[in-house]
């Protein structure tokens, strides 16, 4: 089983992001469950959503307290909570920001993971670039298939198409393709 | 057909494939999406006969299915927590008169304290009504006992609801199967009301009844609840024949057949702990799971037969009766009574507490050693309590009890990730 823990703030997309792995990962024909986490529902509350990826059902309701992936969507979120708590030492780590791990001051986690494991993905930029909004969950699902074969860029690209059709739904397909390509040249 | 959706889409879909009359709608978290979507259908024009009422509040969603259910009309409507006490009289009027409506409850607690998240406060606090309480362990199981809910409704002339853990389901995406309206119409056939409001054949419905008649009229309703004994496995296998899966029925065992110790719960949990029990069996332990899936009525019989041979149970449940303790466990203690089984009574996930594979092992381990406290208030902080008391006992102007706790626990506790 493949689990995964996405962390933001509320008005990011935290949930979409869940959603539509989940969904790319049924259009390959896999079992998937995506659950979000809220408190209050209110922009800027943080938000974990989980998604769970198996060849079986999944039948667990627990939290994910040992991530195979990392997202987090929002670096403000270090100083407020234990984002990388139960991280798999051959897990993946994917951080929203222009900034360096070590500048985020993240490193020592960072330096734990494998090679090729960790990306900084500038996606707020990369959605404001192709999104015209600063939403930077399927730059970062973009950016994840690059690093790893759990999901396919053309299946996220299903997904969002189920999410967004028609123009948003291409504009978000270009992001993640650019995310894809950008992480490809790392 | 295979869908990756949420289960409350999916439950908006199977209720849209029975063909509901009337669909009247008020939103609560976290059932909320489930009337949206089917609003969303109606406008759409993908269910026929529809007719969509956006109500003032939960007492005026249940009162006009009532009203639709006693004209003639298939009937639903979907609640939660407060919404389910704001429309208590309407769930006694609707049960009392028996009217065949559906419900789906989005299981979530009740407040004070306000909380929006999971256990089953809301259903407890309607189980006495003469509603048929079904518990859903999956979001496919959702789906497939929403249907059986509507024939079961119908046949017996009595209201079911279908109770559904809140987020831990309704919020969860996962691949399920919506079926085609083919085969619910196979199974579902139109609705034949036992009573209906005709000028042409004029009748009282929910006429005043004294102390000559009062005990003949409820006791009926507890006759119908006998007999939802027999018909809900009977339904259950039909809908097997047709729809190729086994989902309803009264309880279910997780390889419960010949264990020494049963854990026994409802909903979803039982998800999380088919885990743990497995492990427990490779470590040679003699333990398996059981579901409830029909708490009202509650199986007394299948119970006893499901679990005769064991020496002890572990009844785990997201509910509490205050100042008596587990409410699932009480109705099975006196379903037990003259068995020798030791009943333990284990309540956890209050408000949305999660319960892991890790915590649960611990439970269960205690609880084979028979060392479990009566009852027992799974993953609770102890320190926090007493440091609470303390408070009462040191000063009168203690102050108020949950943002003490809350003071204590630290607040961004509720909005910590885990």
């Amino acid at each position: 089983m493949f689990q995964v823990r996405i962390h933001g703030r509320g008005g990011q997309g935290v949930v979409s992001a869940a959603e539509m792995l989940s969904v790319a990962a049924f259009e390959e024909g896999k079992h998937s469950q995506a659950v979000p986490s809220f408190g209050s529902e209110r922009m800027g509350a943080p938000v974990v959503a989980y998604v769970r990826i198996d060849d079986k059902e999944i039948e667990l309701r627990e939290p994910v307290l040992e991530p195979n992936l990392l997202i987090i969507q929002d670096p403000t979120l270090f100083s407020a909570i234990d984002v990388f708590s139960g991280l798999r030492k051959d897990g993946y780590l994917l951080v929203n920001t222009t900034k360096s791990m070590e500048e985020l001051g993240v490193d020592e986690a960072a330096e734990k993971l494998p090679a090729g494991h960790v990306a900084a993905v500038p996606a707020t930029e990369l959605a404001m670039r192709h999104l015209k909004r600063p939403t930077p969950n399927t730059v970062l699902l973009g950016a994840f298939t690059a690093m790893s074969d759990v999901v396919r860029i053309d299946s996220v690209f299903k997904a969002i198409e189920r999410k967004f059709p028609g123009k948003i739904g291409d504009m978000n397909i270009a992001a993640a393709q650019a995310a894809y390509d950008a992480a490809i040249a790392d | 057909m295979l869908k990756q959706v949420e289960g409350s889409h999916a439950v908006a879909e199977a209720v849209a494939l029975c063909r509901p009359e009337v669909i009247s709608a008020y939103p609560i978290t976290p059932q909320t999406h489930i009337v949206e979507d089917l609003g969303t259908m109606v406008k759409a024009g993908g269910i026929e006969n529809c007719q969509f009422m956006l109500v003032e509040s939960e007492f005026g969603a249940l009162s006009a299915c009532i009203g639709s259910s006693a004209a003639g009309a298939r009937s639903y409507t979907a609640t939660s927590s407060q919404g389910m006490l704001f429309m208590m009289e309407a769930v006694y009027n609707a049960s009392g008169m028996g009217l065949p409506i559906v419900m789906t409850v989005g299981n979530r607690a009740i407040g004070a304290p306000i909380n929006i998240w999971n256990d089953w406060g809301d259903s407890m606090s309607a189980r006495d009504s003469g509603w048929l309480q079904l518990f859903a362990e999956t979001n496919q199981e959702a789906v497939d006992v929403h249907i059986q809910a509507f024939k079961l409704a119908e046949e017996l002339s009595m209201p079911v609801m279908v109770c559904m853990d809140g987020f831990i389901l309704t919020h969860a995406y996962a691949r399920i199967d919506i079926p085609n309206q083919a085969q619910v119409d196979e199974f579902l056939p139109p609705f034949q009301p036992r009573q209906v409001l005709d000028p042409a054949a004029p009748l009282s419905m929910g006429a005043m009844v004294g102390p000559e008649a009062f005990t003949e009229v409820r006791y009926l309703a507890h006759h119908k609840q006998l007999e939802a004994l027999e018909l809900i496995p009977k339904q259950a296998a039909e809908f097997e024949a047709i729809f190729g899966r086994d989902s309803g029925g009264l309880v279910k065992s997780y390889e419960a057949e010949d264990a020494e110790t049963v854990v026994v719960t409802m909903g979803s949990v039982i998800g999380t702990m088919k885990e743990v029990l497995t492990g427990m069996r490779e470590d040679g332990i003699s333990i398996g799971g059981l579901t409830i899936r029909s708490f009202r009525p509650f199986p007394r019989e299948a119970l006893r037969e499901a679990l005769k041979h064991a020496k002890r149970v572990i009844v785990f449940e997201k509910s509490l009766a205050v100042g008596m303790g587990g409410i699932v466990a009480m109705n099975l203690r006196m379903a037990l009574q003259d068995f020798p089984i030791r009943v333990h009574s284990a309540i956890g996930g209050l408000g949305g507490r999660p319960i892991t594979r890790v915590n649960l092992r611990r439970m269960f381990e205690k609880g084979i050693q028979d060392q479990l406290e009566e009852p027992h208030f799974h993953d609770i902080n102890m320190d926090v309590v007493n440091r609470e008391i303390e408070r009462e006992q040191v000063e009168r102007r203690s102050g108020a009890i949950a943002e003490n706790i809350l003071h204590d626990v630290g607040v961004v506790a509720a909005a910590k990730a885990i």
